[in-house]
């Protein structure tokens, strides 16, 4: 089947949106853009492509009882198996690693070491894809990489390894391992076997698991041809695209944010670094924009970077900002200042919820400004960008908008993420179907 | 940046050559020289006591274009000046502290007379005050009244006037020696007038489509004789008669603008800019318009120096002290807002341009202040659309690459946008 895919390649990361001919979005993709946009596009436009099985197995189903039962079930367990073959490669290639004369020293009990933490990761690969479960992140990266180092330390003390050395073997495989795209091949195959782990843990659906198999066959065996890839963000100009697949992001977003919410006439995009205040006219087409130059304070990178601060995840800090009682003045909108007035907040005894709700009040005073700047907000609103997920952003926002510019519709889709990959595949069906 | 050979055109090296000659008379040692700045010069005056028109700005940009300013500014920020202060002065008193030397490789000598004659800068009179304070020479400094409602008064004019007979030329006669001659200063005038009217036919040529130069990157050099030191000489009359056949001969030809790479090959955008360039990057800057194939068709850069095209103002011999008055009154950052707004929205619709862009300058606030009320209230005078970059003078530091062709292609993408607006809309959810 034809399908057209527009790729986002942010700077923190790397987003696909597949669709069809009646602009069905199919699958999405995303995958962290680790300063390699060429992977990073492969990696997600694949991720798009197996979201675009799974709906197009979603319809093989129908509605029938159970169907999405199997379907969450069939996720989770095409997840785990996807997985275990990363990390089966990530194995292979620390082992590798292993070989290089510099390692030569200690050599077995690193590899008895390497082999200890990959079972024991193995053998919690079930439970970290759960039912239920919760992953601070999805990308393979964050979490082998955070059992990695949670088990490499035991392990290698037992076994009298350098645990830096280790950490050292770690990092340099990792990148190469990213660096990999599975084939079509490997992701039927995880499908399939994803398949058989549903069946068994699956009961009371209708389906039959020689039906469910023939039906996903047929739906591996549907050709996604990329019939146009339109490129966006960023990493646009790393894509091997021809120059006229690639759009700018602030087009891309505003005819992204129109396709997602029709009314939308203003479009406040808050990327990893930088914020874009953006007019649309009823078509989804750009009349009007500002961004933030020469300085990215109060973009995504800016929360990252107070995460840090913190030592506490990125996802934390909009729940813990929710629990503030008032928000404390935050002047700075440098982020390195801003870094120094969060330890003096803390100094002087203001507490971290409050803080953290200054701060996300000062990011989005810096938003407004920009928005302002691109001609203001006068009907209907769309929120987007990574920002958008942060709950106490979105709360700072709705209330700087009502008390600049009334009562206003403000929309946040909860893939608002894909906003520019949506505005991306939609250029890229228009340039094929019109 | 391409490492091709530069394409230049004859009229660029004359100028170039003729910017080289200012620069030995400058540091020749033979004649007195004063500072004085681009908006508002009074060359035709100087010339009248054989004095030599040596400009800080052009300095700081020829600094910058050779890639020198970064390290001046440096320079100066180490001896106290802020970060936010004005670039061209920093360059230029950090070159001051690095020797002091022209970019003909020999040392400038002190200044025999500051001398200001446009005060719409403020930071012009605090700049020369620095300089006075250095080199303790005689300084002019003339008041120039900013024309708030649009149009300079005659009490205006007839206070520049009296400022010129009272303080300017007393001041130059003694620096120099020279008795004032108000006949030789009307021949000068008159030259001045004859190259005028062949730089205002430079200027309009962009109405042409293609448009045979960009005037805006292109329109920096042929700015040049006319806003130093060869107002009113004979070369600039050449210069520009010879530059007019040569763009004659480029519409004969229907050739499209000429850049550092050779003609541009096809013309998509035609834009108005706004706002002076950035110098550090100013090739890099330009191949990000050319590349795209869109070409400045009018600025108002290229009036910074003094305006001629929107009221049709030229030198009059006849009036001599009242046409200098009326020129340093009539200096593009003296205007109004509501003024610039009408000339740049009349050259959007005159020149057919596709849209507008701001470019602008951090540390320039005569240009900057007010560019985002104009934008909007020319967008919505002319129905096109405009766009805002930011960038600097002749500090390296503010010139983000990747930032402003990232907007720049937003822009040409909006504009290819707009232009199928007609058919877009079936395109919707």
């Amino acid at each position: 089947m034809r399908t057209f895919i527009g790729i986002d390649l942010g700077s923190t990361t790397t987003k696909a949106l597949l669709m069809d001919e009646n602009q069905a979005v199919l699958g999405r993709g995303i995958t962290n853009s680790r300063s390699n946009y060429d992977v990073a596009a492969a990696v997600s436009k694949q991720e798009a492509k197996i979201g675009a099985r799974f709906t197009l197995f979603h319809q093989a189903l129908g509605s029938r009882g159970g169907a999405a039962q199997l379907l969450s079930t069939l996720e989770r367990n095409f997840r785990l198996e996807q997985f275990l073959a990363e990390l089966g490669r990530l194995e292979e290639t620390c082992q590798a690693v292993l070989d290089h004369p510099r390692f030569q020293e200690g050599k077995p009990a690193l590899k008895e070491s390497l082999s200890a933490v990959f079972r024991r990761i193995e053998n919690e690969a079930p439970t970290i894809y759960a039912p239920g479960a919760s992953r601070k992140s999805d990308f393979f990266r964050d979490i082998a990489g955070s059992r990695f180092m949670n088990l490499a330390e035991t392990v290698s003390r037992e076994a009298g390894a350098s645990f830096e050395t280790l950490l050292n073997i770690y990092d340099k495989s990792i990148l190469d391992v990213e660096s990999r795209v599975s084939s079509d091949d490997a992701v039927a195959r995880q499908f399939q076997n994803g398949l058989s782990r549903a069946v068994r843990e699956t009961d009371g659906v209708d389906i039959g698991e020689a039906e469910a198999r023939t039906a996903l066959a047929k739906v591996l065996g549907i050709e996604l041809e990329e019939t146009y890839v339109v490129g966006t963000g960023y990493g646009r100009v790393r894509l091997p695209f021809p120059k006229e697949h690639i759009r700018s992001e602030i087009l891309c977003h505003g005819l992204g944010a129109h396709m997602m919410f029709p009314g939308t006439r203003t479009v406040l995009d808050i990327g990893g670094q930088d914020t874009k205040g953006i007019q649309v006219d009823g078509n989804g087409i750009v009349t009007s924009f500002q961004m933030n130059d020469r300085c990215a304070a109060g973009c995504g990178r800016y929360l990252g970077y107070i995460a840090d601060e913190m030592k506490i995840g990125l996802h934390e800090l909009g729940p813990i900002a929710m629990k503030a009682t008032k928000s404390v003045r935050i002047n700075s909108t440098c982020t390195v200042f801003a870094g120094a007035e969060l330890r003096d907040r803390l100094a002087l005894g203001e507490t971290r919820p409050d803080i953290l709700a200054g701060l996300h009040r000062a990011i989005m005073l810096r938003a407004m400004s920009i928005l302002s700047r691109s001609g203001g907000v006068t009907n209907e609103f769309t929120f987007t960008g990574g920002v958008a997920k942060n709950e106490a952003a979105v709360k700072e926002l709705r209330q700087l908008i009502r008390e600049n510019y009334g009562d206003m519709t403000i929309n946040i889709s909860p893939e608002s993420i894909y906003t520019g990959a949506l505005g991306g595949a939609s250029f890229a069906r228009r340039a094929m179907v019109r | 940046m391409s490492g091709k050979e530069i394409v230049k055109s004859a009229s660029q090296l004359i100028q170039k050559e003729m910017i080289s000659r200012n620069y030995d008379r400058i540091t020749g040692g033979k004649c007195k020289v004063s500072s004085t700045f681009v908006p508002g010069n009074l060359n035709e005056l100087l010339m009248c006591f054989d004095i030599a028109n040596n400009l800080p700005e052009i300095n700081a940009i020829q600094n910058a274009m050779r890639k020198k300013s970064g390290d001046m500014i440096t320079e100066a920020e180490r001896a106290g000046h802020s970060e936010d202060v004005c670039t061209y002065v920093k360059a230029d008193i950090g070159m001051m502290a690095k020797g002091n030397i022209a970019p003909n490789g020999k040392p400038f000598p002190d200044p025999d007379i500051l001398l200001l004659s446009y005060t719409g800068c403020f930071t012009f009179m605090k700049w020369f005050e620095l300089l006075r304070e250095q080199y303790k020479c005689p300084t002019v400094m003339l008041h120039v009244p900013y024309a708030a409602d649009g149009t300079p008064t005659k009490n205006m004019r007839d206070y520049i006037v009296r400022q010129l007979k009272e303080d300017v030329i007393p001041a130059l006669e003694k620096v120099s020696g020279v008795k004032f001659d108000i006949d030789r200063l009307r021949e000068y005038l008159r030259k001045s007038a004859v190259a005028e009217d062949d730089l205002v036919w430079m200027l309009e040529s962009t109405k042409h489509k293609p448009s045979p130069i960009d005037c805006y990157f292109g329109g920096v050099y042929y700015m040049g004789p006319i806003f130093t030191a060869f107002r009113g000489t004979d070369e600039a009359i050449e210069y520009y008669r010879l530059l007019r056949l040569e763009i004659q001969e480029r519409i004969d030809k229907g050739l499209c603008a000429q850049t550092p790479e050779g003609d541009m090959p096809e013309e998509k955008y035609r834009l108005v800019v706004e706002g002076p360039p950035n110098w550090t990057s100013f090739r890099d800057f330009w191949q990000m318009f050319y590349e795209a194939g869109a070409v400045v068709v009018a600025s108002s850069y290229t009036k910074v120096g003094g305006v001629y095209d929107y009221d049709g103002f030229r030198h009059d011999p006849d009036h001599p002290l009242e046409t200098m008055a009326d020129y340093c009154l009539g200096v593009y950052t003296n205007r109004s807002l509501p003024t610039r707004v009408d000339m740049l929205a009349r050259n959007l619709l005159e020149y057919d341009a596709d849209g507008l862009l701001i470019n602008s300058i951090k540390s320039c606030n005569s240009f900057s202040a007010g560019q985002l009320v104009m934008m909007r209230e020319i967008e919505r005078r002319t129905g096109k659309p405009a766009a805002f970059i930011e960038t600097d003078l002749v500090d390296p530091r503010y010139f983000s690459a990747a930032n402003v062709k990232n907007r720049l292609e937003s822009y040409f993408q909006m504009i290819d946008q707009k232009r199928r607006a007609g058919g877009s809309a079936a395109f919707g959810a």
